[in-house]
């Protein structure tokens, strides 16, 4: 089974592009799909209807969303395996940009929304650095010059990760994802399947729902405005 | 950047939504060419102008396929926008950055490393041309009406681009002075297809693509026998927009604005 793990924040397309592929490849591939979000999530509704094909989804709630989806990855390839599936998709939330949650073993996807602005990718450079393929999404919306700039801030961030410009709502472009979809390799064993990079993930103790404000409240990963480093503290 | 000669652009036939094929043999480009496209909406007008902008090559949609000077074209012409020789340009397409127009040409030809800076002022020049909304370098992109844009983006596609190919989707409605742009286009040896509901536009081009539920139906070539048809509807487009700037001006129409022939 090849495995697909999609990042991107809110409203890139992620989905758009899904979409696509499930278009162009379902008649080839059994897939199926994990959608990760933190409270509400649609797409794998509208997935299993549209294509029929088995979904699932999992809200991380107090979570961190890609943690939970890092905690939940083994379990998910496990449920795809045993429904047969050629190909799992993992769609992340999207929300945390400092995030990047690609493995090895699989095919890391970030998808970004060139309307985001020529200066987005500057500022998502965990997201994009290890990912294997930038798709960039609504390029039909921008001009020529933030075109050209956009890959060159993308490029910046990742000298070697692939690009592909799409407009995804008709899927132009999107042949250089799917030839490399059919030209990856299977998972070769799952169990050795681990982060491709040290991302800063972690459980805080805002996200966790302490409220209070000042570091003094807290424990973890802790900064003080004149501390220069980061100091831990556990409880 | 200088793109490799490209002499001719080639599309094969695909099919239409019921799967049936295209009756054509091939359609093809070449510099100095206008082809407009017309037919009813859904009828695979965007997808045909689509098809060419990403080189299709039986993969999309569509079926067609699109060579460069017969062959399929190498995949760093297909991929990196900045060695892509087409611009495509729709009435969605905007600057989105809050830059002034002078910052945003800056943007470009930095990206396309050229040295020659007198090449910010000629596209503002050109841009002029083709709006009657004038455009000043120190005005902010986001402000620029629909016009000033899509004749700003235009200017920017022949000069800093120096695209051969020019794709337009649409790009006719509300203060563009078409025919300045269509003659400046074939000024400059453009390879031109536009996708047109204005006939004065579609009478304007040399051969006109007939779409009909995603296939193109007929391609027609007028050989000047609309000559005298758009000599009149020329004057029709003149009049109306005559009077569409007198009423934005406020006036109120009395006399009939000129000879309506």
């Amino acid at each position: 089974m090849k495995l697909l793990i999609f990042a991107g924040p809110p409203s890139a397309g992620k989905t758009a592009v899904v979409r696509q592929i499930l278009r162009q490849l379902a008649g080839e591939s059994f897939i199926a799909f994990l959608k990760i979000d933190v409270v509400r999530a649609f797409e794998d509704e509208e997935l299993k209807k549209e294509f029929e094909i088995p979904t699932r989804k999992v809200y991380s709630g107090d979570v961190c969303p890609d943690h939970t989806g890092i905690l939940v990855l083994r379990d998910a390839i496990a449920w795809a395996e045993d429904l047969g599936a050629g190909i799992l998709i993992v769609e992340s939330a999207g929300l945390c940009l400092r995030c990047t949650p690609y493995t090895t073993q699989s095919l890391g996807i970030v998808v970004l929304s060139a309307v985001g602005g020529t200066n987005s990718p500057l500022k998502m450079t965990p997201m994009i650095a290890l990912a294997d393929i930038a798709v960039v999404t609504k390029v039909d919306l921008i001009s020529q010059a933030e075109k050209e700039v956009f890959r060159e801030r993308v490029r910046e961030v990742a000298p070697r990760v692939d690009i592909i410009e799409t407009n995804a709502v008709h899927g132009t472009g999107l042949r250089y994802l799917l030839k490399a979809i059919r030209n990856m390799p299977e998972i070769l064993c799952a169990d050795d399947i681990v982060l491709k990079g040290m991302p800063p993930l972690a459980v805080c103790t805002i996200c966790a729902g302490k409220k209070e404000i000042g570091w003094q409240h807290h424990f973890g990963i802790l900064k003080t405005l004149d501390g220069a480093d980061d100091l831990y503290r556990g409880e | 950047m200088e793109h490799f000669a490209i002499t001719t652009i080639t599309i094969l036939p695909g099919r239409a939504k019921d799967g049936r094929s295209e009756s054509f043999k091939e359609i093809a480009l070449r510099a100095g060419d206008m082809i407009s496209i017309v037919g009813p909406t859904g009828s695979g007008k965007t997808a045909f102008i689509n098809d060419i902008e990403v080189f299709a090559s039986g993969d999309t949609v569509t079926g067609r396929t699109v060579l460069v000077n017969g062959e399929v074209p190498p995949d760093e012409m297909v991929r990196d926008p900045a060695k892509k020789p087409i611009a495509l340009i729709t009435q969605n397409t905007k600057c989105l950055a809050d830059l002034t127009v002078l910052e945003f040409l800056e943007m470009h030809v930095k990206a396309r490393r050229i040295a020659d800076n007198s090449r910010m002022a000629e596209t503002i020049r050109l841009a002029n041309e083709f709006t009657g909304e004038k455009i000043a370098g120190t005005m902010r992109m986001t402000s620029l009406s629909g016009g000033q844009t899509r004749s700003l983006l235009i200017a920017d596609a022949i000069t800093v681009s120096s695209a051969p190919i020019i794709l337009l989707d649409e790009v006719e409605s509300g203060g563009i002075f078409k025919e300045n742009v269509i003659s400046s286009l074939k000024k400059n040896n453009k390879a031109v297809i536009f996708v047109t509901h204005d006939p004065v536009l579609a009478l304007l081009s040399d051969r006109r693509i007939v779409m009909r539920n995603g296939a193109v139906e007929k391609i027609l070539e007028p050989n000047g026998c609309e000559t005298k048809i758009l000599g009149q509807i020329s004057g029709m487009d003149r009049v109306l927009s005559d009077m569409r700037e007198r009423i934005r001006a406020g006036e109120l129409l009395t006399d009939n604005g000129g000879p309506v022939p």
